[in-house]
């Protein structure tokens, strides 16, 4: 594996390979010393364009577990700010010697961009509405930890919320489909997107309907300004149609579990204290997204030494 | 062409010799830990653990499984795929750890296993018992417990299980 652009890409193997990969960098995290020398000399750059808590930081401790370098660009203090474009940014920071480059950016497709300009391996860390895989390893690896089992042949994935411009959604269709869940979403008409005919899941308008025949609730962040963009009329009547309150809770079947991939929106979708879900796994998605980092860093870049690499430079 | 240089019983044989001196040199086996290194180590990390307790019933003696693909130096080298899940359950510091491999050769993977419990903790003393001592060495490192030495060319096949000891010469 070159890059991890997105979960398509990635395919089944891969996908399967780096969840059983994740097991290993869970054990190393139980350690006292949970740091191991697998990428000393290694130097790992977040390219952050677009905000982000956990992500940003799990990615950064997952390099420094494995004794990678780690340089943060930071959009707000750089020569960005002087007119530089991505493209000169990311060929000036590939010649001071990295050995991968973890991205997020408002805009589909960027990742693949910079992958022509570099020899560095990319990693997606949020491409606009369009991919997300590192969420969605982390979620896959969570439902398999909850449940004990390596593929999800019978389970029912019901993701709620803003589909139309989520790359969480995206990512999570397309990787717990390869592992054989059944998908349904539900969401009001304006915020589905419009080739939703085309994907692998079943579609539907009302929470009420298919909450009592769901393994996995996940609910997804309602961005506040799809409000002023007309998607929805207001938060108020989203949430009684599609947030998660007491009464749909008790709908639940009692083994199924609760999902988001953070922030949460208190109040809109989530109208429980999610800490009284008797069956959340919000925080074992956050406790397993430094695992899931380590995972894919340790399969990009332990053995093969990355070109682009200052060392391959003849003097 | 394929040798069989140890039989079952031979190993059984080694061994129960093994855990004698392990006991020996410890006087008992107080604050003892096996580790085997993962995957060829770890049956007979258990093997040793078993004999240990049935000679030493008082002794108690943990055994825990260490995977050294992170620690390895040729990590940059050649891909690595982790074998096992490394698996200490026990408190490392102030043991006395004996590492468990079946094949010593150039050491570099009892170096990344030296490596590797100190991220578990500080043992009090760190021994290394091999069932086979192939030689070939490429750093100091020297066996303190070793079932058999056996004299191998670098191309040979050294393979060890509890039903014996194997050595394929290359065809050439």
């Amino acid at each position: 594996m070159k890059h991890l652009r997105s979960i398509p890409e990635l395919g089944a193997d891969g996908l399967t390979r780096l969840l059983d990969l994740t097991n290993h960098m869970v054990e190393v995290n139980r350690r006292p010393v949970p740091k191991v020398p697998a990428l000393r000399g290694r130097t790992v750059v977040s390219l952050f364009f677009e905000d982000s808590t956990r992500t940003r930081l799990s990615f950064e401790t997952a390099a420094k577990r494995l004794s990678a370098d780690t340089m943060t660009f930071s959009v707000s203090t750089s020569s960005v700010n002087k007119g530089e474009s991505l493209r000169d940014t990311v060929e000036t920071i590939t010649d001071m010697g990295v050995d991968a480059f973890v991205v997020r950016h408002k805009s589909a497709g960027i990742p693949w961009q910079i992958s022509d300009w570099t020899t560095a391996a990319v990693v997606n860390a949020g491409d606009g509405w369009h991919q997300h895989p590192t969420q969605a390893l982390v979620d896959c690896f969570t439902v398999r930890e909850a449940r004990g089992c390596e593929r999800f042949d019978g389970l029912t994935l019901t993701i709620v919320g803003d589909i139309k411009h989520s790359r969480v959604a995206r990512s999570n269709i397309a990787a717990f489909s390869m592992l054989g869940a059944q998908i349904v979403l539900v969401a009001p008409p304006t915020l589905l997107p419009p080739d939703v005919a085309h994907w692998p899941v079943t579609v539907s308008h009302s929470l009420d309907d298919v909450v009592g025949r769901t393994d996995i609730l996940y609910m997804l962040r309602l961005q506040s300004e799809r409000m002023s963009q007309g998607h929805v009329p207001n938060l108020r009547e989203y949430s009684e149609r599609f947030g998660l309150d007491a009464r749909r809770l008790a709908m639940l079947p009692s083994d199924a579990v609760v999902m988001h991939p953070g922030p949460m929106n208190r109040g809109v979708e989530m109208l429980i204290d999610p800490s009284a879900l008797p069956n959340s796994l919000i925080h074992r998605q956050v406790a397993n997204g430094v695992s899931v980092r380590m995972a894919v860093l340790f399969d990009l870049l332990a053995g093969e030494s990355s070109a682009g690499n200052l060392r391959e430079v003849a003097p | 062409m394929s040798t069989m240089v140890m039989s079952a019983d031979d190993v059984r044989r080694a061994v129960t010799r093994i855990a004698h001196e392990i006991l020996e040199r410890q006087r008992g086996g107080s604050r003892l830990a096996l580790v085997g290194l993962q995957r060829g180590g770890a049956w007979l990390a258990d093997m040793l653990g078993d004999t240990l307790n049935a000679i030493e019933p008082a002794a108690h003696v943990p055994v825990g499984y260490i995977d050294v693909s992170m620690h390895r130096d040729d990590i940059s080298l050649r891909p690595v795929v982790p074998g096992a899940i490394s698996r200490i359950d026990f408190a490392v510091d102030g043991t006395t750890l004996v590492l468990v491999d079946d094949v010593l050769y150039t050491g570099r993977t009892v170096r990344a296993a030296l490596e590797g419990v100190n991220t578990y903790g500080r043992p009090r003393a760190v021994q290394l018992a091999v069932l086979v001592d192939r030689g070939h060495r490429e750093l100091p490192i020297r066996p303190d417990y070793v079932g058999k030495n056996i004299p191998t060319q670098v191309s040979d096949d050294v393979r060890a299980t509890a039903e014996g000891v194997v050595i394929t010469k290359a065809t050439s």
